[in-house]
């Protein structure tokens, strides 16, 4: 699968690349046709300060994740334990305000990212030292997290009284009409996919998950940017957890549980392949806005919210379906064009 | 189904391969079975000397009780990873055929009929799985999370946040009877008997070898006359009926049908076969082990509660293990081929490279 590294040399791969981006466009459709029909049905689903508000504020922190997910992702791993290092960072967060009175914002963000990123390594390190699979090195430390999150807490749980008011402020106040959470989603939304497109590392990411062994023979360090993809999903994961407690102000032992299968899912829908080396951040976004935005449209549209999940669950196929429809197309138009020259 | 024994290599040869040289003790001794084995026995001992109570029959009962759906699952799922496949549904389906049975039985079918379409059900979702997988080709880890959200869609669907708990009391009382005074629940008797035809099929077959020239070759062992597709179809047919079974046993061991039923097992039944052996990237593992990894996280967590161990320690150590254990045995693996260039490099007899999957 090679829409993004090939270079433009015939109308072919132009063609091709074409079917790449409509791959984002596509979800980006369904995501505008659910606005639209929850909006008809009820206008306060988008022409509310509320409903406005919710559609964007909603899907920012599973946006984060899933942008660190589909990093992983593209290598050709995966990272099961973003829930867990999420709840990890958000009681972090919740614990730093309660025992360090005073302590400057930025500087409980810059703390939460690390230690994010720490924990990533640890995933990275072992997956990529060990050369264990990823699947298997993620889920052991998905239960090792949240053990050491439930152990911490100890039954305990930050309230949003325990946290100052100008750190919730952040969760819910706007700036220009959109939330200030959003803005930061869609700044790292634009760092990353800006990385992942036109710098080296980015590059080497979809290098590495196409074909591990040729990267490793062609002398990319595998070993490096397979621990740079950890620490990115980890801190990501870090910086949902400290907006997860700007945004909810209550945090227990359970914050964040079931969101490594969501994040996974939103990357999924958004065209990113779980084989590794397709895919973009842009794409893993939107499919995490349209996850959390049928949530919210379902009940509007009349059917019980509780048909949730089978809907995202029908999602999830469906794009995986068109994956592979579009890719067996596409071979057959590389074959034609071999054959034609 | 001749034309397969005879062309592709029997699990026996393929470890033989790459036990090659080695005493027939180390052969049988110092596999990751045993050494699962060995300290799952380690864990009873300890744990029936120190832990007060753990040496009772109650502590057995309720440790077999709890254990029996990861158990069951396991099992499928050991064959389904071994072909380098894996089935992140079966949870899902355990809480669709619990809320299909109970939706039925309320709705006033005897349920003798409404277990039996549950289970008809859940080979249904195992089928979709598998035909996803096969003939569509899609990769079973994408398939299987969209289908993990699908049924248990339908299952919180169905019932919404309500739960049936009227059953025929025979029957809840059946799922937590005890053979006599053993404090050995009835359970174990469809486990083993299921065990039984498992470890068969796996070990004693030509389709259990294919399972295993499907894990260590897709190709070698398509072109061995092992029909792939067919293998790994009957496999998700097969998990997503000792799901719906799990289903039908977790409904009556609570008494209660509901959709968020056994939410997050999944995990726990992959953690367990990853521990018992079972490479993710497939072709490698046996049954013995993996029954060895579910016990030895059902002891542990059994043993560490008596002790007053909050379960939250038990989760760290869960995850921990698992780490330690895939980590451990790739560390010996770079231990081997180490002293093994090296010896060459010293002029031994030159020794054949071995891959180290796993």
């Amino acid at each position: 699968m090679s829409t993004a590294t090939t270079t433009p040399t015939s109308n072919v791969t132009k063609r091709l690349s074409a079917i790449g981006k409509a791959r984002e466009l596509g979800i980006l459709l369904a995501l505008v046709l659910v606005v639209i029909a929850a909006t008809a049905a009820n206008p306060n689903f988008l022409f509310s300060a509320d409903g406005w508000r919710d559609l964007l504020l909603t899907p920012s922190i599973l946006v984060l994740v899933a942008v660190g997910q589909a990093i992983v992702l593209i290598t050709r791993n995966v990272d099961l334990s973003v829930g867990s290092v999420l709840g990890l960072t958000a009681y972090l967060t919740g614990r730093l305000f309660i025992d360090f009175p005073g302590i400057p914002i930025i500087a409980v963000f810059v703390i939460a990212v690390a230690f994010g990123g720490l924990l990533g390594m640890i995933n990275g390190a072992l997956v990529a030292f060990a050369k264990v699979p990823a699947m298997v090195i993620t889920l052991g430390t998905l239960y090792a997290y949240r053990g050491i999150n439930v152990l911490w807490t100890g039954g305990d749980r930050v309230n949003a009284s325990d946290l100052p008011k100008d750190f919730l402020a952040l969760g819910t106040e706007q700036f220009l009409m959109i939330p200030i959470l959003t803005i930061i989603a869609l700044v790292v939304l634009v760092i990353a996919g800006w990385y992942m497109k036109n710098t080296r590392g980015g590059r080497e990411f979809y290098a590495i998950g196409s074909d591990p062994a040729a990267a490793e023979l062609y002398g990319l360090r595998v070993t490096r940017r397979l621990l740079n993809a950890f620490v990115l999903s980890g801190a990501l994961a870090g910086l949902g957890g400290v907006l997860y407690a700007a945004r909810y102000g209550t945090i227990n032992s359970q914050a964040g549980s079931g969101w490594e299968l969501d994040a996974v899912g939103a990357a999924v829908i958004g065209g990113v392949a779980i084989v590794g080396g397709v895919g973009s951040v842009w794409g893993a976004a939107i499919g995490a806005v349209l996850l959390l935005t049928i949530n919210r449209a379902l009940p509007i549209l009349g059917i019980p919210d509780f048909w949730q999940r089978a809907v995202v669950g029908v999602l999830i196929i469906g794009a995986i379906v068109l994956d592979r429809v579009l890719a067996v197309r596409q071979k057959r138009k590389l074959i034609e064009a071999r054959d034609d020259s | 189904m001749s034309s397969i024994t005879r062309t592709t290599p029997a699990p026996a040869s393929v470890r033989g391969y790459r036990d090659y040289d080695r005493p027939l003790w180390k052969r049988v001794l110092l596999t990751r079975e045993m050494a699962i084995i060995a300290l799952l026995v380690i864990v009873v001992v300890v744990a029936s000397t120190t832990v007060r109570g753990f040496g009772q029959p109650i502590t057995l009962t309720y440790l077999i009780l709890d254990v029996a759906p990861i158990l069951l699952i396991a099992l499928p799922m050991t064959l389904i990873m071994i072909t380098g496949e894996i089935d992140l549904s079966v949870a899902s389906v355990v809480g669709l055929s619990s809320v299909i049975t109970g939706v039925l039985a309320q709705g006033g079918m005897p349920f003798e009929l409404a277990a039996l379409i549950a289970l008809l059900v859940g080979g249904v979702g195992g089928a979709v799985n598998g035909f996803l997988v096969t003939v569509v080709g899609l990769p079973s880890l994408a398939v299987t999370i969209g289908t993990l959200a699908l049924f248990r869609g339908l299952a919180v669907g169905l019932l919404g946040t309500t739960a049936v708990t009227e059953f025929p009391e025979f029957w809840t009382d059946l799922a937590k009877a005890k053979l006599g005074a053993t404090g050995i629940p009835l359970v174990i008797i469809p486990f083993l008997v299921l065990l039984a035809i498992f470890a068969v099929l796996l070990h004693f077959t030509p389709f259990g070898r294919g399972i295993y020239a499907i894990g260590l070759s897709k190709e070698t062992a398509a072109f061995s006359g092992v029909k792939v597709g067919r293998t790994k179809f009957i496999l998700f047919v097969l998990a997503g009926l000792v799901s719906a079974l799990a289903g039908v046993y977790y409904t009556l061991r609570f008494g209660s049908a509901r959709g968020d039923n056994a939410t997050g097992m999944e995990l726990q039944v992959i953690a367990a076969v990853v521990l018992g052996g079972v490479s993710v990237f497939g072709g490698r593992g046996a049954l013995h082990g993996v029954i060895a990894g579910v016990l030895l996280i059902g002891v542990l967590a059994s043993a560490l509660r008596l002790a007053n161990v909050t379960s939250d320690v038990i989760n760290i150590i869960t995850g921990a293990l698992l780490v330690i254990s895939v980590v451990s045995s790739s560390f010996l693996a770079w231990l081997r081929t180490r002293r093994r260039s090296r010896r060459q490099s010293a002029g031994g007899e030159p020794r054949v490279e071995v891959s180290t999957a796993g």
